[in-house]
This record gives structure tokens, sequence and C-alpha cells, in this order.
């Protein structure tokens, strides 16, 4: 196929997903003013508008952004930090990959979400106990993806370096580092997903303050529109955060 | 022969993998004593599993033999001597994620080399092996004949008076390999290097090699060395002389009851393995 037609296919399917969209606004719309879908269960969407419109005019919203940010923010540097150093430590030893690994993947497996009670208990209901466990939970992937990363470099790249004189550290800066890279920047990947739905997540079973949190407090008031305008905004906050992490990853991996 | 035209002497040197009685016990190479003099190209053939490569990282330093010694410039060799000893593998073994001029001064920087010294010997390696056009590709983007090609630059552009291949062309098909071998011939005759070329190949070992030493099957020893009286570079037309023939069936003669062999060996050990 020529290099025009693929644009043109490419175009046509971001129409038909725009479209589709655009269909299910509509059928909200009917549903919500002709075809009496009660309105303290799903808003009208020109009311979740305005209400959108209000909540980034107002700017209301930044204390809460604030919080869930702060809070997502040392989560994921926290489990970047201690996941690659220790997946790191680990895969520099054949017999600590091959205990540490099927052991760290078992607890991964494992619904970390619901030792949520055990982490206010232990840290409140505040920042605390949210950061806790969005560190815990994208630890895992962060370490995992280390581990396969620099466990899985090339021998013969190795050898090669070796041969023409690498020193420890340029070994690691030069060959491992950018042979690891692409395996490790999926597990932070991950990492980053879970850790904000997590943090999302635990805001809205337990918290005081955060984005999480005041969607259920509107919800608790019966403020149907405004807690649809908030989750649209949040909605559109992590689209725009994925948006620049794709954006990243696409840079790093130019020679592909 | 005197004592200084020798630019690596290998001493009775053995080599097993694992002890005797474990499942994954070889001996790889048995008792084999060599000279390679300064400046030739020495070919290594032999079976498949005959030690040849073995021989090849014992040389590099990239192994240390279960007995006997390497000499390097009359010294002892004990690990890698990354300036006195380059090398091209069988894998390219260039950085996926460097381009080949990058990929070429990378060996530079390990040795600490300047960089305006870097980017000069990168250019004229490059051009010397024609991949200057190349130069900030990819490896993902060249064939596998351009892979080795860039693989040869980065070896060149160490300045290294030995130049060890472990069967370069190994993995390319037969026309790119007898291109890559003209041009290497070519290349070759302008340097002083001394040069190890592992390969299982026959046409390739007497069109490039001053000598080629022929190994038995496992465990692998040198069994004969063939001289080949040639002039650097070889002639294209080489290949088709009646010397290069005779040569070829010499070769053929000594591999071919080494190479059954090998086969019956390695078919005998299945068995016992089945047992």
């Amino acid at each position: 196929m020529t290099r025009r037609g693929e644009r043109t296919q490419q175009l046509a399917s971001r129409a038909v997903q725009i479209g589709f969209l655009l269909g299910l606004l509509v059928l909200w719309y009917l549903a919500t003013n002709f075809w009496g879908v009660n309105r303290l269960l799903l808003p009208n969407p020109v009311s979740v508008w305005h209400q959108f419109v209000d909540v980034v005019a107002s700017g209301n919203y930044l204390p809460d952004l604030r919080v869930t940010a702060t809070e997502f923010a040392v989560a994921f540097v926290l489990a970047t930090a201690s996941g690659t150093v220790v997946g790191y430590m680990v895969s520099r030893s054949r017999y600590f990959t091959r205990v540490f690994e099927p052991l760290l993947a078992g607890i991964f497996s494992v619904p970390i979400i619901l030792f949520l009670p055990l982490y206010v208990l232990f840290f409140g209901l505040g920042p605390a106990s949210k950061i806790a466990l969005g560190t815990t939970i994208s630890f895992f992937p962060v370490t995992l993806a280390t581990i396969a990363g620099f466990g899985n470099v090339d021998r013969t790249l190795v050898t090669a370096a070796r041969s023409m004189g690498a020193s420890d550290y340029q070994l690691f800066r030069y060959v491992l580092l950018p042979a690891a890279m692409p395996v490790i920047m999926g597990g932070l990947r991950i990492g980053f997903t879970i850790a904000l739905l997590s943090i999302l997540g635990s805001e809205t079973i337990a918290s005081l303050a955060g984005l999480g949190h005041h969607i259920v407090e509107l919800a608790e008031d019966m403020d149907m529109a405004r807690m649809f305008a908030y989750i649209v905004f949040v909605v559109l906050m992590v689209a725009l955060l994925n948006f620049a992490v794709s954006y990243l990853e696409a840079r790093g991996r130019r020679h592909r | 022969m005197s004592a200084g035209d020798v630019a690596v002497c290998v001493k009775q040197v053995s080599h097993q993998f694992g002890e005797a009685g474990e499942t994954q016990y070889v001996r790889a190479l048995a008792d084999t004593s060599l000279d390679i003099v300064r400046g030739e190209l020495l070919c290594l053939i032999g079976p498949s599993g005959c030690g040849k490569s073995t021989l090849l990282n014992v040389i590099g330093g990239l192994m240390a033999p279960t007995a006997g010694a390497v000499e390097v410039g009359g010294k002892p060799l004990r690990g890698p001597m990354p300036r006195e000893i380059a090398f091209v593998f069988q894998e390219h073994a260039l950085f996926p994620w460097n381009t080949v001029i990058e990929n070429v001064k990378l060996g530079m920087i390990f040795q600490g080399v300047a960089a305006a010294e870097r980017d000069k010997r990168a250019k004229h390696s490059l051009e010397a092996v024609g991949l200057a056009d190349f130069a900030n590709h990819y490896p993902g983007q060249l064939s596998g004949g351009m892979r080795q090609r860039a693989a040869l630059a980065r070896a060149l552009s160490l300045e290294t008076g030995i130049l060890l291949m472990d069967e370069p062309f190994g993995a390319l098909d037969e026309q790119t390999r007898m291109i890559l071998g003209e041009d290497l011939s070519v290349l070759l005759a302008r340097t002083e290097k001394t040069i190890v070329f592992v390969t299982h190949s026959l046409g390739e070992a007497v069109f490039l090699a001053d000598r080629v030493a022929v190994f038995s099957a496992r465990p692998g020893t040198i069994k004969k060395i063939i001289r080949v009286d040639e002039p650097h570079p070889r002639k294209p037309g080489f290949v088709t002389s009646e010397k290069f023939t005779a040569l070829r069936n010499e070769l053929y003669a000594l591999l071919h009851d080494e190479i059954r062999k090998a086969v019956s060996e390695s078919a005998g050990g299945r068995n016992g393995a089945a047992r």
C-alpha cells in the first residue's frame, strides 16, 4: 500500500473513533432529555458541561489536584528509585534472580489494594497512606522489569565491550543501561498507571482530600452534574499525562 | 624464524568445559601449540565443535585455558589486551542503540582515545570498509554484510597489531562472503596486522590465508598446517586457478576424515545419553 493510502486509512479510523464517542454523547443527551432517565442517576450532558467550565474557570479543583498530584509524584518517584535499585541488585546475581524473581512476581499478582485498611491504620487517613499504597503497588512492576532488563542483556555485547577494554562503569553506562532501558521503561509505564489508579481509588474509599475524595463527596451530596464534571476533569488530566509519557517513550526508542 | 617474528605463541594449551563425569563435560582443546607470525593471516579450520573458536577466545584473553599458556609479544597473556588485540565476532556484536559511527567510536572511548582522534579514525576506518555513506544508520537498518563491515571498521579503528575474527562471515550468504573476502584481502594487504581467522569454509580459508591450520575432531588439536604462497591482495582470478583447487582439495582430504569422526562421535554421544 502507498504512503498516501496508509494515511487515508489512518484518518478514516480516527474519524470512526471520534464518531463513536460523539455517538455516545448523543445517546447520553437523548437518554436524559427525552427517554426519562432519572437525572439523579445520570445528569444532563449540557449541565455537566456548564459545571465543567465552572470547575476549570473557578480553579477550585486546585487544592484537591495538588493533594493527588503530590501523592502520585512522591509514590512514583519512591517506587522508581527503590524498584530500579532493588531490581539492579537482584539482577547482578543469578542466584538472587532465581530466588527473588518468582517471589516478587507472586506478590505482584496479589491484589494489594485489599490491604488499604491496613495502610490507613498504619499511616492514617491523609496522603501518607495513599503514598505508601501507591509506592508498594508500583514497586513490583518496576523491580520485575529492571531484573528482566538487566538480566537479559545479550552476552555477545558484554563480551565485545570487555574485549575492547570497557571498565565496569563504562560497561554499565554504554552497554547494560541502554540495553535494559526499553524493558525498564515498560515497567515504569505499568507502575505509572497502577500507582495513579490505586491512589485515585483509595482516595474514593478512605481519605481526607484529593480528587477521588472530592468526587465521592459530590456523589454523597447528590451533586451529580458537578461530580461528572470532576470525573471528566480527572480523565482529561490522566489522558494528558499518558500522552506526555508516550511521547517521551517514543523519543527514547528512535533507533528501532 | 627469530623470536621477534612471533606475534602470538600458543604453548601446549588444553581447555575443557566442566569436570570429568559431569554431563556438560567437554574436552574442547588438547595440547595445542602454535606460533603465529607477525603480519600473517592464519586461518583456523576444522569440524564444528573442534575447539577452533575456543582457541581464538583463549588467544584473545576472553577465556583462561585449563592448561598451557599464551604469550603475546613475548609477554604472558592474563586477560583481554584491548590495546594489542581486537575482535570481530560471528554475530557482529554492534550496539543496536548506537549508529554505525557511534559504534565505531565506542571502542575508542573505552580506551580513552581523544575526541578529535576518534573522529579521524572512525571516519577513516568507515571509508576503508566502504561504509562512509552509512555512518549515521543504525545497525538494524543495515544488511548482514554491512553490519560485518561496520564491526570490522570498529576493530580496525582500535589500531591493534592483532585482529581475531571468529567466523565473521559465517551468517552471510555465499555471494556476500565472496565480496567481503575479496575486500578484506585488499584491505589487509595495506596493513601490517597479524590476523587469526576462524572459518569452516574451505574456499574462504584458501582465498584469505597465508597459512591454514587444520584441526582434528574433538578434543581439537592442530593436525596440519598448510601454506598458501600467494601475495595479497588476492585477485578474484585466484579462485579459479589450479593452485587454488589443489590447495582446496588438500584441505578437503584432511578435513573429510575429521568431519566424519566428529559426526559419528556426536551421534555416539547421543546414544550414550539415551541409555
